[in-house]
């Protein structure tokens, strides 16, 4: 089971929120803070994705984000509803910008090391994780 | 934090100065300046990034379809922007290669190239 589990409206709105809680529970979970800024930008990523997918294929649908404390892995799962592999509407390079997937992803390409992207019949999934770093001295 | 927004002439260039998070929430605000800014007519722009807490890839759309709206002009679009942890979302996407990136107003007001 997550340590804690989030569930939101697939709005751009909630998207903050999101990233708040996960660089919390991250914190808490004993994550570096020099590693701190990546989760919550790897977080936000995702969550806009997912977001994104939603918005785009017009659809309603939650956006769910599961962070889970390992042993000594962090460990972060945004999961969409947005339907099998999903794919950019045509109307969306109508607004001249670069394809925000493909930059989203690049980001947490470029961001996390273990990344974990896969796409089933109800929408798609992200797992990423982080070590934990494990005081010496319990305190 | 929500997005802020302000803009000044100096010279011929138009300086826009944002602050807070640019995300997926706010960045159209952004996109909606810029977009304003290159329909009246100023095509060489600044955004001084200095005062931003947070940037994603949707802002980094923004700021690259701001960049063709103003080339489309043979203007330009010159980043101020010292913060690191801001500075490593632009190279890992390479943009860094794209955006000329100065360390201050003053150098980005009177780069000519």
């Amino acid at each position: 089971m997550a340590t804690v589990e989030l569930r939101f409206s697939a709005l751009p709105e909630h998207v903050r929120t999101a990233r708040l809680v996960a660089a919390a529970v991250a914190r808490r979970a004993g994550v570096d803070e020099s590693v701190l800024d990546e989760v919550r930008l790897a977080v936000g990523e995702a969550c806009s994705r997912a977001v994104g997918l939603h918005q785009r294929g017009g659809i309603g649908g939650t956006v769910r984000v599961a962070l889970t404390d390992q042993e000594k892995r962090f460990l972060i799962e945004v999961e969409d509803e947005a339907g099998p592999a999903a794919v950019p509407a045509s109307g969306a390079a109508e607004s001249g910008e670069p394809d925000e997937d493909t930059l989203g992803l690049a980001v947490i390409t470029g961001l996390v090391e273990d990344l974990e992207v896969t796409n089933g019949t109800d929408g798609g999934l992200i797992r990423m994780s982080w070590p934990v770093s494990v005081p010496s001295v319990a305190v | 934090m929500d997005l802020s927004l302000s803009t000044r002439s100096v010279g011929d260039r138009t300086v826009v100065e944002v602050g807070g998070e640019i995300d997926v929430y706010t960045a159209p605000k952004l996109r909606e300046q810029l977009v304003e800014l290159v329909n009246d007519g100023k095509y060489h722009l600044v955004v001084d990034m200095e005062g931003v807490d947070f940037l994603d890839s949707t802002g980094l759309g923004v700021l690259v379809g701001g960049l063709k709206r103003v080339r489309a002009h043979e203007g330009s679009l010159r980043l101020v922007c010292n913060q690191e942890r801001i500075l490593k979302i632009f190279r890992i996407t390479g943009l860094t290669k794209v955006f000329p990136i100065h360390t201050s107003v003053d150098d980005a007001v009177n780069a000519t190239d």
